[in-house]
């Protein structure tokens, strides 16, 4: 190691004495040319995430009509409605419940997995997969066939065993299992595939340890296992409860919400007041009540990379 | 005595062994039984779309067994295919995701480059930025871009809303920070020695870039590829909101929108489109799914 080093850096001195001035005029075009590879991306990111960013919180401070500034009126007007505490609450149950799912599923099944040997994991996994890879629009336009009122391929099968029909999206406790069912069923493969990652990352001869010292599977698990993928754990779970919360496209097409806006998330009660009933600067109010908590599983996420930089 | 006493040690040995590969051989069955129940619950949705894809609307209506097609057609599909309305949105939708991809690549790859290999003033924030870029999702933008989109069309005269093209704008935001992220991660991995001896040589940075840097991450070329795509495939929340006539709209909107008509679900036909909307996809993982996954734990693992 430390020979490549000096290696690397007899080489520069060596280049450096024999061409100084070229050297520096590189190093001189090299800045440049390195800002405007990088102008693309710059330009994208400020005038077509950052710009609308601080836009939202602009508009968030204006009348229904925008034509006058009302500070944090919206704001105070939201805070006295009901729907709006339900919506918070209602995000808060959606988005921990299914990330909790998620990760568990993800966990079990990725023992499974890991368990199959060989050429047959592959495709194992290959089908477990499937969930992710079809775009959620369309599988939940399936779920919604499969949870259809009167033609419930669920409540059919669900006869047969003597359970009644089961309102699946008409009453507020089935309504937002089914859309956490349907979150989960889409989310648990990304936690499969990340986990199966992790796992084959540690080392055998760990488990072999263990096995010697007389440890049982749940203290592999909990002293091997657990410690060894706590990183990926963490990062993963972060990053699926920043896209949970987010989540649109399973409550839009499953319930619109309701029954009674009781399955609101805050993207698409914003949806509904911000488009649907054309109030953009309240509907904008309501989706940067999502700021925060993005805001605070970013910086995790975001102390977890730098430190794996490090490291690396 | 020491050859009796090995002697005993060999068969319990033995038995020892023996009960190990029991263990995994049962360890193997249980895995394999819950593996089959996860697989059913994994299943479930896209082999029910295409049972119901495969069934005329008398026998949706009717009260037979839906898990079973008695008499199989394929009068949906062949009614989609040649509904011009419906190919109309595979239209938008491929050209709009194909322009996204090539907008993604020729953003990314240039910035990936300049952020793995030329430290400049800045270079590190900028690529922690990008990394949090990809962290703001689609619901908390929609409603200031579509406002943005409106008075940009006020004032240019252009006409923004209800226009497929303009997606091909937004969409680079979802896919570039997350490609470019990845990107990174692959040519750091990349010897410096390697483009080292290309400089030596004569070559420039562009040249660097095209016959270096490509050439050797192009699983993670085609790994960012495939996200590219799959993200702008799928994305639903904001064609939803900036495009509404009918020959704007993209697949996953249109089918939910305009295959809805009042309040008669054809679910026939729902099922068939939405089928033939999740097929490019599939297509594309059944073919690459070793670039597909690596692509996924890419995201996290590399960086």
């Amino acid at each position: 190691m430390a020979d490549v080093v000096v290696e690397q850096g007899r080489i520069a001195r060596a280049t450096g004495a024999r061409k100084g001035s070229s050297l520096r005029n590189t190093l001189g075009r090299k800045s440049t040319v390195a800002f405007l590879l990088t102008l693309p991306l710059i330009l994208l990111i400020a005038l077509l995430v950052l710009y609308p960013a601080f836009f939202s919180l602009y508009l968030a401070t204006l009348n229904k009509a925008m034509t006058k500034f009302v500070g944090l009126g919206n704001f105070t007007f939201l805070f006295k409605r009901e729907t709006f505490w339900m919506v918070v609450k209602q995000s808060c149950i959606f988005a921990i419940t299914a990330v909790i799912f998620k990760a568990l599923i993800g966990f079990i099944v990725a023992h499974f997995v890991h368990n199959i040997p060989g050429k047959k994991q592959r495709k194992w996994r290959g089908m477990l997969l499937v969930p992710w890879v079809i775009p959620p629009a369309m599988s939940t336009l399936a779920w919604l066939w499969l949870f259809d009122p009167s033609y419930s391929a669920f409540n059919y099968t669900l006869s047969y065993f003597g359970v009644g029909p089961i309102p699946w999206l008409g009453e507020t406790f089935w309504a937002r299992f089914s859309v956490i069912l349907v979150n989960v069923w889409y989310g648990a493969p990304f936690f499969l595939i990340m986990y199966l990652a992790a796992l084959k990352s540690v080392p055998d001869q760990l488990y072999e340890a263990a096995a010697i010292d007389g440890a049982n599977w749940w203290q592999k698990i909990w002293y091997v296992t657990l410690p060894m993928m706590r990183n990926i754990i963490a990062i993963t779970t972060l990053f699926s409860l920043i896209v949970t919360f987010a989540n649109f496209d399973i409550v839009r097409i499953l319930t619109s919400g309701g029954p009674l806006d009781t399955t609101h998330l805050f993207a698409t009660w914003a949806f509904q007041v911000g488009i649907q009933s054309s109030d953009i600067p309240l509907g904008a109010c309501v989706s940067l009540f999502m700021v925060p908590i993005l805001a605070v599983a970013a910086i995790f996420i975001l102390r977890d990379v730098s430190k794996r930089g490090n490291e690396a | 005595m020491s050859t009796m006493a090995i002697d005993k040690a060999g068969p319990s040995r033995k038995v020892k062994y023996g009960s190990m590969s029991r263990d995994r051989a049962w360890a193997l069955r249980w895995s394999y039984f819950f593996l089959v129940l996860f697989a059913i619950f994994f299943l479930t949705p896209p082999v029910y779309m295409l049972i119901t894809s495969l069934k005329s609307s008398a026998e949706i209506s009717a009260a037979t067994n839906p898990w079973w097609v008695f008499h199989p057609t394929l009068s949906n599909y062949v009614e989609l295919l040649t509904s011009n309305q419906f190919l109309r949105f595979f239209w938008n939708s491929s050209i709009i995701s194909i322009v996204v991809v090539i907008v993604t690549m020729l953003i990314s790859i240039p910035a990936a480059f300049a952020l793995a290999r030329m430290k400049f003033w800045g270079s590190a924030t900028l690529a922690t930025g990008v990394f949090l870029t990809y962290l703001i999702p689609d619901s908390l933008l929609f409603i200031p871009l579509f406002k943005m989109l409106g008075v940009i069309q006020d004032l240019t005269g252009i006409t923004l809303l209800n226009r497929w093209y303009v997606l091909v704008f937004i969409y680079p935001t979802l896919t570039v920070p997350f490609c470019t992220w990845i990107m990174i991660g692959y040519f750091a991995s990349i010897p410096k020695e390697l483009d080292e001896a290309a400089i030596i040589d004569g070559a420039s940075w562009l040249q660097t870039l095209l016959r270096i840097f490509i050439p050797v991450a192009l699983p993670g070329l085609i790994a960012a590829t495939i996200f590219a795509f799959t993200v702008s495939w799928a994305q639903f929340l904001y064609p939803l909101v900036f495009t509404t006539s009918v020959d704007q709209l993209v697949l996953p909107v249109g089918i939910t929108t305009t295959l809805i008509k009042g309040d008669v679900f054809n679910w026939g036909q729902i099922m068939t489109g939405a089928l033939l909307g999740a097929a490019p996809p599939l297509i594309i993982y059944a073919f690459l799914m070793d670039y597909y996954i690596a692509g996924l734990t890419a995201g996290a693992t590399k960086g």
